[in-house]
């Protein structure tokens, strides 16, 4: 029932090899939505607003789109992708000849999952800190919130992944969920000026508020406690979700 | 005993895939399951392997208990699906670069195992081209490939050639009988009798998740029916006017207006035929009797996609 870690890597090289050959494909759309958001909202919108948070809309934003960009990157690889690779070229069962384990699958899938968030957020930040947008040395911090985000997401996509019996559903994943969090985790506004009294606790459901908020915290080379209950509910619902995960995709491999 | 299955069964719900089954196979041998589609075979090699628990009764494949030494087990076993599973933007050396790492090999080991299956498969000259540009035989040819990279002892062969041609088909026998040869233990289906007969010195006859039969198959021929058979096509009350005064030998099996007769010498019964029906209306055949037949004796159903 144990990971062994050489076989999830196995894992996770068959997916660095497949993505050595198509990454220009991969990386550009998944990687530009941020740097365009950035641009056009940063740039464009940030013209007409004087300042947001008590800073330039662009500088105000950067933060939490290098959270999208490592969402972005986990979501595709464990949506879409996973989902082909289970039904329909059966990899899994190909693997499952081998001595790689159910849960050896799951960790290299999650790895790599995160493996691309890094590569997509860690791209970001450095678009970030050539427009200038990164005050201080402070904002390195932020990085780790990279795979954090990447892990989350990974959890939460393969929950969907694994209950979902037709592709064609992924566009719900994407449109009513990934994009509302977009949107609503204070990312292009300050949520706390936005909403109150109960409100304000409710909205801390909302899984990319989160590491949008250690993010922005560390931007300003702040610490505040409240980044460690964020920490906590990243940490608590992917190993919750991960968990079930796991159960699941041993369920669906073996029988 | 290099698999050694004691009182098999596994339910899914209420259906009962494989029931009660025993199985050995013998180091070294080259064991055919055969059954049609639905019989139970493919859930018996996944139980082989571990990936299917059985419901009861106990599986050893190298003396090793294979739900509690699955990893183990899988280290040194190949198994080849009957659908390829290959990374078609990838080459046959990547596709087998890759598996060989799910058996943790690394070089320069790694590439030396690739390079002796490209040879043993005659893949050099598509060593690099994408999979997908491949024909099928060549994907066949690879996904047995994978399944080698681990250098294993037992081989098991879910329908390898299935949906091939017959250049592809012989092809492939040669390889699997090599494989033979240096000592490795094969464990295929199939539902092509005459696959069976040209390879293995065992089979086992699958239906409803049961062993039916089980010997060579010559020995399955003699003991079910005979050696010859003659085959032709009447109705009953034709076949009643055709051997008015004969005696029938005891095998005998009507599928439609298909009439088999097996014999030990089929020469004076179809002279007989031959005498009595000058028209040559009732399309005589007289040939050696196959699997196919002990099959059809055994279950009275035919078996989808065989060839006669």
């Amino acid at each position: 029932m144990s990971v062994s870690l050489p076989h999830a890597i196995a894992v996770w090289r068959r997916n660095a090899s497949m993505y050595r050959r198509t990454w220009m494909l991969n990386i550009l759309p998944n990687f530009f939505e941020p740097v365009l958001y950035l641009a056009a909202m940063g740039l464009g919108v940030g013209n007409y607003v004087r300042a947001m948070g008590g800073l330039p809309y662009v500088a105000f934003l950067a933060p939490g789109l290098v959270c999208v960009a490592a969402m972005n990157g986990a979501s595709f690889e464990v949506t879409y992708n996973i989902y082909v690779r289970m039904n329909f070229e059966k990899q899994y069962d190909a693997m499952l000849t081998t001595p790689v384990e159910p849960q050896d699958v799951l960790a290299g899938e999650v790895l790599w999952a995160v493996t691309r968030s890094c590569i997509y957020g860690g791209a970001f930040f450095i678009v970030v800190v050539c427009f200038g947008l990164a005050p201080s040395a402070w904002a390195l911090l932020a990085l780790p919130v990279i795979p954090l985000t990447g892990l989350l997401f990974a959890a939460i996509g393969l929950a969907f992944t694994l209950r979902l019996n037709n592709i064609d559903l992924f566009s719900f994943y994407f449109t009513l969920f990934l994009t509302p969090l977009f949107l609503f985790s204070d990312i292009f506004f300050p949520l706390q000026e936005r909403l109150s009294g109960m409100w304000l606790w409710v909205a801390e459901v909302l899984p990319l508020l989160h590491p949008v908020r250690i993010a922005r915290l560390a931007f300003r080379g702040e610490f505040a406690a409240v980044m460690g209950w964020d920490v906590a509910y990243l940490l608590l619902l992917s190993t919750l979700l991960l968990a079930w995960a796991l159960r699941t995709v041993r369920q669906r491999l073996t029988n | 005993m290099i698999i050694r299955a004691r009182a098999v069964t596994k339910r899914f719900g209420d259906r009962i895939a494989v029931d009660g089954l025993d199985l050995d196979v013998a180091t070294g041998a080259c064991f055919g399951l055969l059954g049609p589609n639905g019989a139970g075979k493919t859930t018996t090699l996944r139980m082989l392997y571990g990936v299917t628990r059985p419901t009861a009764g106990s599986i050893a494949v190298f003396g090793l208990d294979v739900a509690t030494h699955t990893r183990v087990v899988r280290a040194r076993l190949g198994v080849t699906l009957q659908q390829n599973v290959l990374i078609e933007a990838l080459s046959p050396v990547e596709n087998l670069r890759i598996f060989g790492r799910y058996h943790l090999l690394r070089e320069p080991e790694l590439s030396r195992r690739i390079a002796e299956l490209i040879d043993f498969l005659e893949l050099r000259s598509h060593a690099t081209v994408p999979v997908r540009n491949l024909s099928g035989g060549f994907q066949r040819r690879l996904a047995i490939g994978l399944s080698l990279m681990n250098r294993p002892e037992l081989l098991i062969l879910d329908e390898p050639t299935t949906g091939l041609d017959p250049a592809v088909r012989l092809a492939l026998w040669s390889r699997i009988r090599e494989l033979r040869a240096g000592g490795t233990t094969v464990l295929l289906t199939t539902h092509y009798m005459d696959e069976a007969q040209r390879l293995c010195d065992r089979v086992a006859i699958m239906a409803a998740g049961k062993i039916i039969a089980e010997d060579a198959p010559g020995a399955l021929i003699t003991a079910h029916l005979a050696a010859e058979t003659v085959e032709i096509d009447c109705d009953t009350a034709a076949e009643a006017a055709l051997f008015d005064g004969v005696r029938l030998p005891p095998h005998r099996l009507r599928i439609g207006r298909r009439l088999m007769l097996y014999l030990d010498d089929a020469t004076e019964l179809a002279n007989h035929i031959r005498h009595r029906d000058g028209g040559g209306r009732c399309m005589l055949v007289v040939r050696p009797t196959n699997l196919e037949d002990v099959f059809l004796a055994l279950t009275g159903t035919a078996l989808e996609g065989a060839a006669a």
